[in-house]
């Protein structure tokens, strides 16, 4: 059991009288890339943000990294890296600073953090940007960096929510390089998208329609039981049986 | 700890890399200060004024001359009619007129009532009767001069002495109270915008994601502000004494642990109007003009509040400047200790521990 590094089931969110996540059970291999797939409004966020230990669920049980998420949050924030659409990194501290905060956060020594440093910014090529203003760096650049910043800390799973909205497909090609990368050093890679190419780049997805887990499986697998060319067919075959408006 | 003083560092990066939390951090105070200490003033100097002189006798003039020496007025003219006076007022630039009544001088010398006329401008009634009031006191100060064994039996002569502020110096007054203002407003604004504007980049997710506290967010947030409004408050005090020639009598170390309690109190205030709004605007217009006008109202140093409705003076208890105001008059002015000012003290040190617990409260209720 140890080997998982996601374990969901019947979890459940509720606002109000609005059920955001209903009832949806998966678990996920350490190691894993695990593509989160689902409409705007299909209850991805809501559902990440439980795993992440910003929210309580309602009900249902839940472990990541083999801690509860209702009793062990502060643990589940030692063992993740975390990422999100909107870009996360400072833009008025240099590529150094950053490194250096976000290391420093999770406690990093100040050898480890240099160790580290050093080798993520030869790793990225960035050997001459590393003294500039992280604002002033292109957007591949600054997600491929903010990528590498949150898994500075060798998390046992990284989550990341949309991490290449508003990138070039070639970008975008690197970008996953990292993640196989990561995910070859044992980090579980548990990734939401809207580009389907990218869907197929996971191991095995799940597919969100109004709160629930309507299909789960590896591309290879979901194209076969849907009949379908690509997963891009797949991805309208379920959505069009959602009730719920995008918001 | 040691992850506490990476985000304190990553905070003072922040502010010295943003041209605008600079200008506010040290601009501001500078220039508030001035501007409130040399424009917001009751005295009136150099206010024009007209003589007109039908006696043209040793007394008026010695009287005339007197006027034209005194540091309020500046004759303007004399001889003139009575007419021109009037139109004189009507352009506006004259304030006051004074006129002596042929045979001043022979009146006066001869124990008789001796009469002057003076015509204020009243349509600003205020400045109309401190104007007036510095012409009697002049008249008063002649008398004295021309007669000073004769006293008229059972005359009273009140002799006012104005403690504190002998020269009843307006900046006195306003010094203080700027303070109190420019230190509310720095505090709030800065520590407000700098908690949205994480929320606004995305960056507060990852804090909030991380193994960080959210408590630890919000005091790490507090810390740099704390440390460069003390700077603030050093350089404000020193341009308060250097060019506003304030005294400061009583203990500097008093008035450094009430203002630095202030200021906390100040960025406990910032830290809960960033926890509630969205955007640095809002932020920013909350604490800004939101915090402003309140606290010019309401801090007494404009305006009394002695003489205000008992709804509007309750209202300005719940400013932590307007307490501050009352200390730091009584401890720079009066030369005050803690004796006295322990209840006002203790006031604000409430309102900090309030507004802080609300502060650390809202940020964490906000992320579930």
């Amino acid at each position: 059991m140890s080997e998982r590094a996601i374990v969901c089931k019947d979890l459940t969110k509720r606002f109000g009288d609005f059920t955001a996540v209903n009832h949806i059970s998966f678990d996920v291999d350490q190691g894993e890339i695990f593509g989160f797939l689902g409409a705007n409004g299909a209850g991805k966020t809501t559902a990440m943000r439980m795993l992440c230990g910003l929210s309580y669920p309602t009900s249902g049980e839940a472990s990541v990294a083999g801690y509860n998420v209702f009793k062990q949050q502060e643990d589940i924030k030692r063992n993740i890296g975390y990422m999100s659409q909107k870009f996360s990194l400072y833009e008025s501290l240099t590529v150094k600073e950053n490194i250096r905060f976000y290391g420093g956060v999770y406690g990093l020594s100040d050898k480890q953090l240099k160790e580290k440093g050093d080798e993520l910014i030869t790793k990225l090529g960035m050997e001459k940007e590393a003294k500039m203003m992280v604002g002033s760096l292109p957007l591949g650049w600054k997600q491929k960096l903010a990528f590498s910043v949150a898994i500075i800390h060798q998390p046992r799973i990284v989550f990341l929510d949309e991490p290449t909205g508003g990138v070039d497909p070639i970008t975008r090609r690197q970008f996953w390089d990292l993640i196989y990368d990561a995910a070859g050093s044992g980090i579980t890679v548990f990734v939401t998208t809207h580009y389907m190419d990218e869907a197929e780049y996971c191991n095995r997805i799940s597919v969100m329609v109004d709160g629930r887990i309507d299909a789960l499986d590896t591309p290879a697998n979901l194209k076969q039981q849907f009949e379908a060319a690509s997963m891009n067919e797949v991805f309208y075959a379920l959505a069009r049986t959602a009730k719920r408006s995008a918001d | 700890m040691k992850q506490f003083m990476v985000f304190v560092r990553k905070e003072f990066y922040h502010v010295f890399r943003d041209r605008r939390t600079l200008l506010i951090l040290f601009g501001l105070p500078v220039m508030q200060i001035l501007l409130f200490g040399y424009a917001l003033t009751t005295e009136i100097k150099n206010a024009q004024i007209i003589v007109v002189d039908h006696a043209g006798d040793a007394a008026s003039q010695q009287l005339t001359t007197m006027i034209a020496a005194s540091k309020y007025f500046d004759i303007s003219a004399s001889d003139k009619s009575d007419e021109d006076i009037y139109k004189a007022f009507k352009k506006g630039k004259v304030k006051c007129a004074v006129v002596f009544p042929a045979g001043f001088g022979n009146d006066l010398l001869n124990g008789q009532v001796a009469h002057i006329q003076i015509i204020a401008d009243a349509s600003d009634p205020n400045t109309a009767k401190t104007l007036t009031n510095y012409l009697t006191a002049i008249m008063g100060e002649y008398q004295q001069q021309i007669n000073p064994t004769a006293n008229i039996p059972m005359r009273i002569e009140p002799v006012t002495r104005m403690l504190y502020n002998p020269e009843l110096n307006g900046s006195m007054n306003f010094v203080p109270g700027v303070m109190a203002l420019v230190l509310m407003i720095i505090c709030t604004t800065l520590t407000s915008v700098s908690i949205v504007r994480e929320k606004e980049m995305g960056t507060m997710e990852i804090l909030l994601v991380s193994p960080f506290k959210p408590t630890y967010v919000v005091l790490a947030k507090a810390v740099p502000y704390l440390a460069l409004s003390l700077i603030d408050l050093i350089i404000i005090l020193l341009l308060a004494v250097v060019a506003l020639d304030m005294p400061i009598r009583g203990s500097i170390v008093l008035l450094f642990l009430e203002s630095t309690l202030f200021i906390i109190c100040c960025l406990s205030l910032g830290l809960l109007i960033s926890s509630v709004t969205r955007s640095q605007q809002t932020a920013m217009m909350v604490s800004m003009m939101g915090m402003m006008l309140p606290t010019i109202l309401f801090t007494g140093f404009i305006f009394p509040l002695e003489n205000m409705p008992l709804p509007l003076q309750f209202i300005s208890n719940l400013l932590p400047s307007r307490w501050f105001y009352v200390i730091v008059k009584a401890v720079m002015l009066k030369g005050l200790g803690i004796g006295v000012i322990w209840k006002e003290t203790l006031v604000l040190a409430g309102m900090t521990v309030l507004l802080l617990t609300i502060s650390i409260k809202s940020f964490k209720t906000r992320l579930s």
